[in-house]
Order: structure tokens, then sequence, then C-alpha cells
């Protein structure tokens, strides 16, 4: 059979073509752009090669210092968080009820921290956390170990993770339980029959049912966290020092702060590069394993 | 290794009415029983009290005289094989098998002697190393089949339709397998099934239930030749019995104002709905007999099938061999000791063996 073959069809990609570069393609190559010259104002450029990208991976320099701390304290953040809002969102998953008006309940009080904007979250637990009238902060120091998220580092990382863990553990929590909600009541029951304890349940049952939504939670965890901004820069602002400036900290204050342009440019294309080669390993992991399940 | 004696047992899901209805039955040890009932009759109810996935709501359950009603599926020692297929993704077949005996810390030794016997029973020796979530449906039954059969101590095994899955060639192997099994085990088993060939090909005694109450629990010659209520008349045998309603004089019914003699006297409840019954394999189109019309024959093979039409009921009837009807207008013989009465679907018995079997 003939297929009419007119080429004037391409012209209906045109639409999709205009908004992608006008709000994607354009500004992602305005920031290449910038990444390659230098200014020294009245909008005057130069050509700077890759002299900002040799600069901020070289850690000896003071640009590359700023960047490798900061890309070790994002590493470190998403490290514990993932270790404490995996295990602790499956634990609340597992302790959640299986049936009657108390899912509905606790769906809804599970989806709360969710619903918040990020900003106010920061706001809430800057209040909380507060030495002097903060409830949390208060009542730390009400029991004589001294808490001041504004001059200790380690009390501001406490602050920031206990903050990141409340607000973000339900998503964990929620993805693991529409997991173990796709498990037939035959699984457990047999389990039952075949004397299984409740360590194998979760072991042999539980944990490969939900492993394909834990990796989507990892994921989208690891992302978020790595990504994070909002809630430290209201809670802290990157301090006290530099102790919690994570890379997009790092990066509003060189575009905005500072108004280098051309190193903002190039930190910004280095932070996208390695969240999208993050991106593709975990694609790559997630791809594979079905593809073993099917075969 | 126990006898299973339900006592008063009833039970309802949370305040709804009776899943199952009061009920006392006794499975003997080493018995083959099938629990034959339409879907939703309770069939999976009484199965999961027995194993203790369910509590029921009323009575007991007694294994070999002791109550373990308020004991745990593992204390009660039961093997139970589900509708479709549960197999533990991240183990292999072999450790499939061995996950139940492991679980109650079965010597190595036992266990890879068990697992050999049972994949060699099932036609998986092949695949025993492979990881069980890449088989096929009806493989991953025979390892949910496999676990249930591979502990050798327990009191009962009890199947919940396990072939509903499996293709109809291996259906009647491996039916024939667990028979053969049954045979050499010794242990009690309980098949539940809604199709009637299963039930009947496999186990010694058949419990029909519908809708929540055990209706006739016998062999299958009796439920066959006897049965207790309409509904066993239906829904076993196929064609299943045909049933005309009737009035009773004396020893005799009369059906659309003709006499059939019943061999003996019938006392039926006064004000009750009364159905004469009669299997189509006993009644025979004949030279004499009650008049019906014939609609068309029916040619099965081994038997032919006159469906017929008795004072506006529809009525089946054997054609005997060699019997050529020259017209629609036949007559039927029904012979007195195939004939039962139903009063209420209920069967009444005759006066005279009544008074005998009371005796």
């Amino acid at each position: 059979m003939d297929r009419p073959v007119n080429n004037r069809a391409w012209l209906l990609v045109l639409p999709v073509l205009g908004i992608v570069s006008f709000s994607a393609l354009i500004p992602l190559m305005t920031v290449v752009n910038y990444s390659v010259q230098d200014t020294f104002g009245n909008n005057r450029f130069f050509w700077n090669g890759l002299g900002w990208f040799s600069e901020l991976l070289d850690p000896s320099t003071d640009q590359g210092g700023r960047f490798f701390d900061a890309l070790w304290r994002n590493l470190l953040f998403s490290a514990i968080i993932l270790t404490i809002q995996v295990p602790l969102g499956i634990a609340v998953a597992l302790s959640m009820p299986r049936s009657g008006w108390r899912v509905s309940a606790s769906l809804v009080l599970l989806a709360m921290p969710l619903l918040i904007p990020w900003n106010v979250v920061g706001t809430i637990w800057q209040v909380f956390a507060r030495g002097d009238i903060g409830l949390l902060g208060a009542a730390v120091n009400g029991l004589g170990i001294p808490f001041n998220y504004t001059q200790d580092p380690i009390a501001a990382w406490v602050t920031i993770i206990m903050m990141d863990v409340w607000h973000w553990t339900s998503l964990v929590a929620l993805l693991a339980y529409a997991g173990l909600r796709s498990i037939p009541d035959a699984f457990y029951q047999a389990a039952r029959i075949d004397g299984a304890s409740a360590w194998s349940v979760f072991r042999k049952i539980q944990l490969p049912k939900m492993k394909r939504v834990l990796l989507i939670a990892v994921l989208l965890r690891f992302m978020d966290s790595f990504m994070i901004y909002t809630e430290p820069f209201v809670l802290t602002g990157g301090g006290p020092g530099n102790s919690t400036t994570f890379i997009s900290i790092d990066l509003v204050k060189t575009a905005l702060g500072q108004f280098d342009l051309g190193k903002a440019a190039a930190l910004s294309i280095v932070y996208n590069l390695i969240i999208l080669a993050v991106c593709w390993v975990f694609y790559t992991v997630m791809t594979r394993n079905d593809a073993r399940d099917v075969a | 290794m126990a006898r299973i004696e339900l006592r008063a047992l009833a039970h309802r899901y949370g305040s709804g009415p009776y899943a199952l209805k009061p009920l006392d039955l006794t499975w003997q040890q080493g018995g083959a029983y099938a629990l034959l009932g339409p879907s939703g009759c309770g069939k999976t109810t009484l199965l999961n009290i027995i194993s203790g996935l369910i509590r029921p709501s009323e009575g007991f359950v007694l294994f070999d005289g002791i109550d373990v009603t308020d004991r745990s599926t593992e204390a009660r020692n039961i093997a139970q094989v589900f509708q479709f297929p549960v197999v533990y993704d991240t183990m292999t077949v072999r450790e499939n098998f061995a996950f139940p005996l492991r679980n109650r810390r079965v010597p190595e030794a036992t266990i890879r002697a068990r697992v050999a016997e049972i994949a060699e029973l099932l036609d998986l020796v092949d695949v025993l190393d492979r990881p069980a979530r890449r088989l096929t449906a009806d493989a991953k039954q025979k390892i949910s089949l496999g676990r249930g059969l591979v502990r050798a101590d327990v009191a009962a095994i009890l199947f919940d339709e396990p072939l509903t899955v499996i293709d109809p060639h291996h259906k009647w192997e491996l039916r024939s397998k667990l028979k053969a099994l049954h045979a050499r085990l010794d242990t009690t088993m309980i098949y539940v099934t809604h199709d009637q060939t299963e039930a009947l090909t496999f186990a010694d005694q058949v419990v029909v239930m519908d809708a929540g109450e055990v209706v006739q629990a016998g062999t299958p010659e009796e439920l066959f030749e006897r049965p207790a209520a309409m509904f066993v008349g239906h829904f076993i045998g196929s064609p299943g019995m045909n049933f005309l309603p009737c009035v009773v004089e004396g020893a005799h019914a009369v059906v659309g104002g003709h006499r059939v003699p019943l061999g003996a006297g019938y006392a039926p409840p006064a004000g009750a709905a009364l159905h004469l019954g009669i299997r189509p394999e006993f009644a025979m189109l004949a030279a004499h007999g009650v008049p019906v019309t014939l609609a068309r024959i029916e040619d099965l093979g081994r038997t032919r099938l006159a469906r017929c039409e008795l004072a506006g009921k529809p009525f089946v009837a054997t054609v005997p061999e060699g019997f050529a009807p020259d017209s629609a207008a036949v007559r039927v013989a029904m012979p007195s000791r195939h004939l039962h009465l139903y009063a209420d679907g209920k069967r009444l018995q005759p006066i005279a063996a009544a008074a005998t079997e009371a005796a």
C-alpha cells in the first residue's frame, strides 16, 4: 500500500518547536553562552573559553574549593537523608492499617507535610527550632543540651535533616504503601501456612514486591535532596559560616550575590550534568531490572 | 494426620449475614474429600476456617478431639494450596519447596530428599535451580502445590481450586497424581472445587454446599443416585435431574394427570411444594408409561438423550438402544426405585424406609 508522503506535515511540529525553544532551548543556550564568556559590566563580553570550567573543577582555586565543599555537603546530605527516610518510610508503610476508615485517615495525615509550600516548611522549622522561643529548640536547651542552629554547624545540620525527614518521609511511605497494597492476600496466607516468620515475610514477599517503587522513591528523594534550596535558604541561609551552603545556595550567591554570570553559568551546567548522569544511572538500573524480570 | 471435626460451626464476616450457616461435619483421618458448590457458596470460607486463616465467629474446630479453634495456622500444622499461584519471587524453585521445611527447622538431609521427591512427582526436576519468577503460570501453580505437599507430617492438605490456572490437559494429569499421592500418603485431603468432574473423580466423599450451607455429604454414588436436595440433583450430573411438580396420593405421584407408581408410601408435610425427581439416565423412552412430547434426540455417542416435554415442563430421558420413535408422541418409563420425592427442595423418605432407617 502506498502511503501519501507530504513533507509539509513537518510544519505541524513548528509550534511545539517554537514553544520548547522559547521555554527551554534558548534559556539553556544563554547559560552555555555565559559560561564561556567574561564581562566587566556595561554589557560587554569577552571570550573566556573553558576558563570558568577549569577553575570550577580545580579544587585549589577559590571557586573550585567552594564548589567541591558544596558538592560533598550535598552528597553527605543526600546520603544521610536516604539512609533515614527509606527505612523509616518502609517502617511507616508496614505499620499502616490495611483496611477501614483508618486507611484514609492515615493517608491524609501522611500527605499533609507534602502539601505545605517549601518556604513555609522552612519558616515553620526556623521558628520551631529556635533556642529562645521555638518549642523544639527551647525544649532541648531546657534539657541542658546547648542547641543553637544559627551558631553551631552540627545543630544546623540536625535541624535541616529533621526538617527534611519530617517533610519527605511521607513520600517514601506513600510509595512503599502503594507497593505493599499490590501484594495479594494469598501471599500472606501462604506465608502463614508455610510457617514464615515476620522477618521472612518482609524479606521474601514484601521487600521484593516493593523493590520497584522503592527504586523510584530513592531516585526522587536523591534528586530532590541533591537540588535542595528553599528550606535551608529560609532556615539557615547557608550558615553558620558555609556549613549548610549546598550547591544550589552557592549558585544563587554566585549569580545574584556576586553577579558572576560566567562562573554561575559554568556551575549551572556542571550541576545539571551531575543530575542528568545520576538520572541516567538510575534509569539504566531500573530498566535492566525490568528486562531481567521479563526474560 | 488427624480427624477433623467441626462442631456447631458458623461464620459471618463482620455483622453481615451468615457466610457459613451452622453446621456439624467430621472429616475422617486419611479421607479424600471434595467440597463442591457454586462460586460464593462458602467453600473457601470453610477451608480457611479449617486451616486457621479465619477464626469462626461461632462453634469449634477439633483436630483428633482437641479444640484448635484459637490456634494459629502454624500450630495446626496444615498445608494449603491456593487458587492462584503464590511463589516467592526471589527464590529458586528448590528454595521455594524447601521454604516450609526450613521454617520448621527440618534437618537439611530430609529437606533435600523431600524436595527431590516432590520435584520428581511434579515434573519440575529440570527447573529446580531456576528462579521461580521466570516460570509459566502452570509451573508456578505446581510450585504452590509442591510447597503444600512437601511437608510429610501435616494434619491435612487443603486445596482451594488448585487447578484453575492449569491448562485442561495437565489438569487431568495433576489430578491423577494427587489421587495417587493420597493413596500413598494416607493424609486427609480436602479439595475445594466448583467442577463436579473434579470433585467426583478426586474424592471418596463429596460435600456439596449451597448458599453457606452443607446440602449433602456422601460418596459420589450416593450424590448421584439419592440426591438429598433438588440443588444436588441439579448441580451433579449432566444434564441434571428432572424435577416435575406433582401431588402424592398414597404410593402414587400424580404428574399432569398421570399416575406414577412410587413403589412406597409417602407422607409429605401439608402445604409443601412437591416435586418428583428422576435422573435422565434412569428415565427411558418406552412403549408404556407416562406420555411425553418428543422435541429432539441428541446423540452423545455412548448414549442418546431425548429432549421432551411432560405436562408442559422440559424433561430429559434416555433413548434405549434400538428404540426408534415414529412420532413425537412417545412414552417414558420411570422405574420406581429411581424416583425421589422432594418437599420444599428436600428429599422425603418413604414411610416404610423411614421407619427402618430410624430404627
